[in-house]
């Protein structure tokens, strides 16, 4: 497999009237062609904004990537979309890179027609016209599954449910035949089985096409069946990365190994209390000086304080920013109580 | 059941048909339920959004009047109760919310958030609730020094956990928790419910765990009923739930919970519902469930299944199983 996707250095920034928030502090991953990264995190830890930057979708100003390239594409095709022009970056979103967002009755437009929303799309990129393009958009929600896909073409987005939506609104994505797919918290705003209708759907659809898909969420079960690679981050930085079941086998940052401990599991067979993580997440506007994690961690020693760990790999594939080789079996070396923390 | 039933700390519901306005015969959001909630348990119930169990923990606690049926809490029965004599009663029966953003008043101090149910209630002298309030903000991990600030100087999990002090603060004996963590990050989600578990064990609290995470349904509650359609499907101890699910509704949608390990995912194999939830205006005929039901036959279609126990303990309403 080929190269698809290389984010070197990203940096975004906002400037608001409370200070600098360093939203995304110099992530660097990569996808290959077909590949499923799954990035996971907690509200405001940089996962949405990191890849709205690569489709430069950041809101200017307040916005703006500081640092960092992205390389998208193979061979003689592979560009840094952070350089080039307004009309080179609209040829690409949409087109090679599709996006689907968390919830799909505000990222459709109320007003207009299913038919009309699908088929503006491929009319602009692939220039069809009216005739071919309604067409294709009925067999694209035949594809995602919309019974009696001819019949709703010309409903309006009111009339569909919330998974019916998010179905429709895959199928726009698709429906210029991307490379990449990137999905952000697609099915966080929907009910659990239709949940994994969704997830089924974006499986299939996956293998059929050969997509590479980018799902962002904080939902660790997802996450699980879904992803072939996972990166978690934390306060805009990478602080774990490693094949989906390396990460939940032998997870090794002290937030990861929190998480995962923190999650109540179906196939639990005893009681046990659940490990939580005390804190809060730091604020973005004034990181701490060494780890970001420091506050809350179980682990820390006193260079965590001073130091903020760089992303070295750990095992083959495996990379983790902790100064210390931490296991599930390590020890705590500080209890933290819920009560110290400042709001 | 070995469970005690215990006079001053069941609440017991009888055929309670809720109806909302809307449409001309109104629509029933929950329909005909019966179920007890034993002293000391936590019951919980979980279903897909819409499916009424949100107004069921309402209902129980009046703050929708059922249009039939009765609910008894303590051995007293609240549906005919009005005025100052429910408001008594409210006083061992309290709530903690979804949204700690909207379930806060902004305009008031964390202080007087937590005093205003003793204030209701005529409980104690202005200093002594102060001092109630700063035990209670510590019994729930805030620190007491945070009395005079106001709500938005606090995160999410901060704020649930005022909610949860406010609701303690008259010493209730029954909390309903409508889905008291699903706003919360998860690394939060953790924090808040070994809380509720710690106060329950401290003050033997009775919780009604409203939610639609089965995997949290199954970490903190005894029994566990599963809602569709404004209708309990399946009643069970946990264990027995999760182990021996009868229902198919049940069957799938545990079926649908993602395991957070992916060499379990690899093996498990799902039973995927298709269509979604009808409408709760206009109700199936039949089952509530016969429109996505993988194991639908005719006479699903046309009568509705009894609610009945099958081994101890363990209720569905299915015509699989002998009627």
């Amino acid at each position: 497999m080929s190269r698809l996707l290389e984010v070197k250095g990203l940096e975004t920034r906002f400037f608001t009237q409370d200070g600098v928030v360093h939203a995304v502090n110099g992530i660097n991953y990569h996808l290959d062609e077909g590949e499923t990264l799954a990035i996971v995190g907690e509200s405001g830890c940089g996962k949405s904004v990191g890849v709205m930057s690569l489709l430069r979708l950041i809101p200017m100003p307040p916005g703006k990537v500081t640092a960092g390239q992205v390389w998208f594409g193979t061979g003689d095709d592979r560009k840094d979309l952070l350089k080039l022009s307004d009309d080179e970056i609209r040829q690409v979103r949409g087109n090679r890179i599709a996006m689907i967002f968390q919830d799909p009755m505000t990222s459709l437009n109320p007003v207009l027609t299913i038919g009309f929303q699908i088929s503006e799309a491929l009319m602009l990129h692939l220039g069809m016209d009216k005739e071919k393009a309604r067409k294709r958009a009925v067999e694209l929600l035949e594809l995602v599954g919309i019974p009696r896909a001819a019949e709703r073409l010309d409903d309006y987005p009111h009339q569909f449910s919330g998974g019916m939506r998010q179905r429709v609104m895959i199928a726009m994505g698709l429906s210029c035949n991307p490379q990449l797919l990137i999905a952000d918290e697609p099915t966080t705003a929907l009910d659990v089985t239709i949940q994994a209708q969704i997830a089924d759907l974006v499986k299939r659809l996956r293998d059929e096409i050969g997509m590479a898909i980018i799902w962002i969420t904080h939902d660790l079960g997802v996450v699980a069946g879904l992803a072939d690679r996972v990166i978690v981050m934390y306060a805009g930085f990478i602080v774990e990365e490693a094949q989906v079941k390396e990460l939940y086998g032998n997870p090794r940052h002290p937030y990861t190994i929190g998480l995962l401990g923190s999650l109540p599991r179906l196939d639990a067979t005893r009681e046990h209390r659940l490990s939580s993580i005390e804190g809060l997440p730091p604020d973005l506007i004034d990181l701490p000086k060494g780890c970001p994690f420091y506050a809350r961690c179980n682990y820390r020693i006193e260079i965590c304080a001073t130091d903020n760990p760089r992303l070295e790999p750990v095992a083959p594939g495996h990379k983790v920013a902790c100064h210390r080789e931490v296991t599930r079996e390590t020890p705590y070396t500080v209890e933290i109580e819920p009560a110290e923390v400042v709001a | 059941m070995n469970r005690r039933r215990w006079w001053h700390e069941c609440a017991e519901h009888d055929p309670d048909e809720r109806q909302c306005a809307g449409g001309p015969s109104g629509v029933k959001a929950v329909d005909g339920l019966n179920f007890d909630i034993y002293a000391g348990e936590t019951l919980g119930l979980v279903g897909e959004s819409g499916c009424g169990k949100s107004t069921t923990g309402r209902a129980i606690l009046q703050l929708y009047k059922p249009t039939e049926g009765t609910v008894e809490v303590a051995g007293k029965e609240l549906t005919k109760l009005q005025g100052e004599d429910l408001r008594k009663q409210r006083r061992q029966m309290q709530m903690i919310f979804q949204d700690p953003y909207a379930s806060l008043n902004p305009r008031m101090t964390v202080g007087s958030i937590v005093s205003e149910p003793m204030e209701v209630h005529n409980i104690g002298t202005k200093s002594e609730r102060i001092e109630r309030v700063r035990e209670l903000l510590k019994v729930v991990g805030l620190n007491p020094y945070f009395i005079n600030r106001y709500p938005h100087e606090f995160s999410g999990g901060q704020r649930q956990r005022i909610g949860v002090a406010r609701a303690l603060a008259v010493n209730p004996s029954f909390i309903v928790c409508d889905e008291p963590i699903s706003a919360l990050d998860v690394s939060i989600q953790a924090q808040v419910i070994n809380l509720l578990e710690d106060l329950q064990e401290q003050f033997k609290l009775t919780y009604l765990f409203i939610a639609h995470d089965l995997s949290v349904v199954r970490h903190i509650s005894d029994r566990i009923a599963v809602m569709y359609l404004g209708k309990i499907m399946e009643l069970a101890d946990r264990d027995e739930l999760y182990a021996n699910p009868m229902h198919p509704y049940t069957q799938a949608l545990l079926s649908a919970v993602p395991i957070p390990d992916p060499v379990v995912e690899e093996k498990r194999k799902r039973i995927i519902l298709e269509g979604d939830v009808p409408s709760p205006a206009n109700p199936p005929k039949g089952c509530n469930f016969c429109t996505r039901c993988p194991k639908v036959m005719d006479v699903c279609r046309e009568q509705e299944p009894v609610f009945k126990e099958y081994g101890s303990g363990h209720y569905t309403a299915c015509w699989l199983y002998p009627q």
